[in-house]
């Protein structure tokens, strides 16, 4: 009934790695905020939903999963509409039921079509069914699975629900659904298309790869264009989305090559950058939500100045920060440097024009990496450092205990994650070795080395060593004596306040017109005459396009409300009518009995 | 054993010997504007005089700004570290100092450091993904024997280093004008022994890229290392001279240029010229 296998154990690490901090985040978090009654009903919710994943990554029936992943759904639902008052939760929510629903069912589809061959949902036999299928159909159910489980993870372009969803939920519930929850969307792809499908032709992958490389690059864009700071965080989820798929498609490509080590290293670097988010992404939430118990908003170009009213917060993000821009020796460098070997190493394997497919696989994520950073420059700069940008910021006050204890496991485990890389390497070998069957020899205790191609080595306790002796060594030599407090240089005028500092909106401008073939960016300039020849203020407002939304989503649903308006007339109010609907069903149902 | 001296000799050579080369391109500078300029040890006497004056923190400023110059001093020396063994650490080791620079750039809440600050990530992202191609060729030709894909690769790392070491066409040294400045408008608010550390920790980073140059053109030119240095100090000087700054907008065009020359030297790896 129950699958244990390391697949399944390595989602509950990663699922119990943020619940649990998460969970004690939310003592503080939901202090004086809520009635008893509807503080007791949120937290036996989070409980269920915290459960629901966990019994999701166990179930070895295809039924039994499905039914747990719309329980998932279900409480998530529930989660994001804690705030039931405010009439953006209740449409976020709406936006969020209705696109996994169209999700789920691609999965439902999947699932039937397989049931129809095996008799069976459960997985073993369900993966017997699919070594003799048509191969034509088993790429419609790869196809399937990619859009089923690609919905819920938030792959471009079915990721509109997340920059609505996840700012929504109260902050340790975007963590728990950001860090946990769209991973295991990946947990079923892994699970149905790596084992229960099996790999099959080589577009497969490709097509993984290429999905991963626009969710990538779409989701740090949108990122950088976004002064919400859950909003970044959401669209930071779409683009490491892509990261993690970077290495399962590159996992995918490999075993239709039959290179079996490759392909588990690939999967390696995958399944790590998936708990490094986890961890990260978690812990920028967790901080998002006491910036905004602080504070009251979420607006960064209101904030500034809060790493002295809220230091440990401001600590507990800068690491968030660092593990998300893959800053060494944190943990997303890890896992970016192992895609990154990943793809050095297949290039070597592979035929001539995929290995240039490589490349460009390469620098796109070389790219995202270092947009990430500037996005994370500005997020952690705007809102932290320099003067306060309104009084709420300068009034700012430090979470509670309990925040800063879930903040701080989970720094914690950014940290360990990157400094002790080779142990955690040597356990996702064990798992990506039972998916891809391959032999994987695991590596030494202090530095990661790789096998395929010999002597590639790294270890980011080493660097942080010498990095820490370099700081040490500079220290001493040209410190240690007094300093003197002096008025930032402002030419002269010494009156510098917050109007002075760069804004957000400044800090993107370059971004905004250099992605500007994407985000069709556009600005509005309002002037406030007092008299004709006095301007009393300015008003200057910018935006970019969110070209899916208009082009896309809002065109189909238009034509879904046009379709609506013609099945109207049939739904006129008459009772009669009604009646003799039911009448011409139950004739036409008797005449097809009779003819079946 | 001789190992661990031979890394400390190299590591202490290249901090050596950086700000000459900041000094050796200077000069060439001002000799080719027959100018007779300063003389190459110009930046150690700099440095030393800034080293005995005080230091002045922003008041609005935090621990970053004063934790800052450490961080990128420690990031620089650790790149050299790395030089032979692991290219692909090091951009990311780069990168740490260069978060750290753009952040205490906005932590004085001057709009001058908000304006580097900004400007450097938003070169900075196009710059990644050259060095990481370039590295890709690299990595795809093991060996140092003449082949086009070291060439097309040091051409495409010319530029990256051009945009790394603040040079002209992409950044300007030489200038103090808020329209033009990258790099020096992050430093604006620092004085004393902290910009003396940070201005070090740069000429130790430009040192390290040329090294990283010097690497892959010594099969090249057929010339020993110390002279694949002098000669790409040359060039680098000739090109800062002989070129005027971009716009920033056109400072993208030019990195996607040096990305396709590294896809050109991958294509080449790849067919085995």
């Amino acid at each position: 009934m129950v699958l244990l296998d390391p697949l399944a154990f390595f989602f509950w690490a990663v699922i119990l790695l943020v619940s649990l901090p998460a969970l004690i985040y939310s003592i503080g978090y939901f202090k004086n905020k809520f009635t008893r009654a509807k503080l007791l009903t949120t937290q036996l919710i989070t409980l269920a939903f915290i459960a629901s994943m966990l019994f999701l990554v166990i179930a070895a029936n295809a039924f039994v999963f499905l039914i747990v992943w719309e329980l998932m759904t279900l409480f998530s639902y529930l989660l994001v509409l804690t705030d039931s008052e405010n009439k953006a939760a209740v449409n976020a929510a709406s936006i969020y039921i209705v696109m996994t629903h169209i999700g789920t069912a691609f999965l439902i589809a999947a699932f039937f079509l397989i049931f129809k061959y095996s008799g069976s949902f459960d997985f073993t036999a369900m993966s017997a069914a699919c070594q003799t299928m048509p191969p034509l159909l088993r790429n419609w159910l790869f196809i399937f699975f990619l859009i089923g489980f690609g919905t819920k993870a938030g792959i471009v372009p079915l990721h509109i629900w997340l920059p609505y969803a996840h700012p929504q939920a109260p902050s340790h519930i975007s963590a728990l659904m950001s860090g946990v929850m769209i991973k295991t969307a990946l947990y079923g792809l892994i699970r149905f298309v790596f084992l229960v499908l099996g790999i099959g032709s080589l577009w497969w992958g490709i097509t993984v790869l290429i999905l991963a490389i626009i969710s990538c690059l779409v989701g740090v864009i949108y990122a950088l264009m976004e002064h919400d700071l859950k909003k970044l965080l959401a669209y930071h989820s779409v683009e490491n989305i892509g990261i993690i798929l970077l290495g399962l498609g590159l996992a995918m490509v490999f075993t239709s090559l039959n290179l079996a080590s490759l392909s588990a290293l690939a999967m390696i670097a995958g399944l790590y950058h998936l708990i490094n988010h986890a961890a990260f992404k978690g812990l920028l939430f967790l901080g998002a939500g006491s910036v905004q118990k602080g504070t009251g908003t979420l607006e960064i170009e209101k904030l500034g100045g809060l790493i002295k009213k809220m230091p440990w917060t401001a600590a507990f993000f800068l690491v968030g920060a660092m593990g998300i821009s893959a800053l060494p020796p944190l943990n997303g460098f890890v896992s970016e440097w192992l895609t990154l070997q990943a793809f050095f190493s297949g290039a070597m394997n592979v035929p001539g024009l995929l290995a240039l497919g490589f490349a460009l696989g390469v620098a796109a994520l070389a790219l995202t990496s270092g947009l990430a950073a500037a996005c994370f420059v500005k997020a952690f700069g705007i809102t932290f450092l320099a003067l306060p940008r309104s009084s709420s910021a300068g009034q700012a006050k430090e979470a509670p205990a309990a925040m800063l204890s879930g903040m701080f496991l989970l720094a914690a485990a950014v940290v360990g994650l990157g400094l002790l890389a080779p142990i955690i390497f040597n356990l996702l070998a064990g798992v990506a070795v039972s998916i891809c069957q391959a032999q994987l020899q695991t590596t030494g205790l202090f530095s990661l080395v790789l096998q395929p191609n010999g002597v590639i080595a790294i270890s980011p306790l080493f660097i942080a060593i010498f990095l820490g002796a370099g700081l040490a060594a500079a220290y001493l030599v040209f410190y240690g004596y007094k300093v003197r407090l002096g008025q930032t240089w402002d030419c002269g005028y010494y009156r510098t306040d917050s109007r002075n500092e760069y804004t957000a909106t400044a800090f993107s401008k370059k971004f905004r017109i250099s992605f500007g073939f994407f985000l069709f960016p556009f600005r509005k300039t309002e002037k406030i005459k007092d008299s004709f020849y006095h301007v009393k203020s300015f008003i200057y407002r910018t935006n970019t396009t969110n070209i899916f939304e208009k082009y896309a989503y809002n065109a189909v649903l238009h034509l879904l409300y046009r379709i609506a308006e013609i099945f109207k007339r049939a739904q006129a109010g008459s009772i009669h009518l009604y009646l003799s609907y039911i009448l011409a069903t139950l004739l036409l149902l008797i005449i097809l009995v009779k003819i079946l | 054993m001789t190992k661990l001296l031979l890394t400390i000799l190299k590591i202490s050579l290249v901090v050596g010997l950086a700000p000459l080369a900041s000094g050796l391109i200077a000069r060439i500078k001002n000799n080719l504007r027959l100018r007779r300029g300063q003389g190459i040890l110009q930046p150690y006497r700099n440095l030393w005089k800034l080293c005995g004056k005080e230091d002045i923190i922003p008041e609005n400023s935090s621990w970053i700004f004063q934790i800052t110059p450490l961080i990128v001093f420690a990031t620089s020396v650790t790149a050299i570290l790395f030089l032979t063994d692991n290219l692909l650490a090091i951009i990311f080791i780069l990168a740490l100092g260069r978060f750290f620079l753009a952040l205490a750039a906005l932590d004085a809440g001057s709009a001058f450091g908000g304006m580097g600050s900004s400007r450097e990530m938003f070169i900075s992202s196009f710059v990644e993904p050259a060095a990481c191609l370039v590295i890709f060729a690299l990595y795809l030709t093991p060996g140092s024997t003449w082949s086009l894909t070291h060439l097309l690769a040091g051409l495409s790392l010319l530029i990256v280093i051009l945009a790394e070491t603040t040079r002209l066409p992409i950044d300007n040294q030489e200038t103090h004008l808020e329209l033009t400045m990258v790099h020096e408008a992050m430093l604006l608010d620092y004085s004393g022994r902290s910009l003396a550390l940070l201005e070090f920790s740069a000429q130790i980073k430009q040192l390290f890229w040329f090294c990283l140059l010097a690497g892959i053109i010594c099969p090249l030119a057929l010339l020993p290392y110390g002279f694949c240095l002098l000669f790409i100090i040359i060039v680098i000087a000739f090109i800062e001279v002989g070129i005027a700054k971009y716009r920033l907008f056109k400072v993208p065009d030019l990195l996607v240029f040096a990305v396709i020359l590294a896809l050109l030297a991958i294509v080449s790896a790849l067919l085995g010229v």
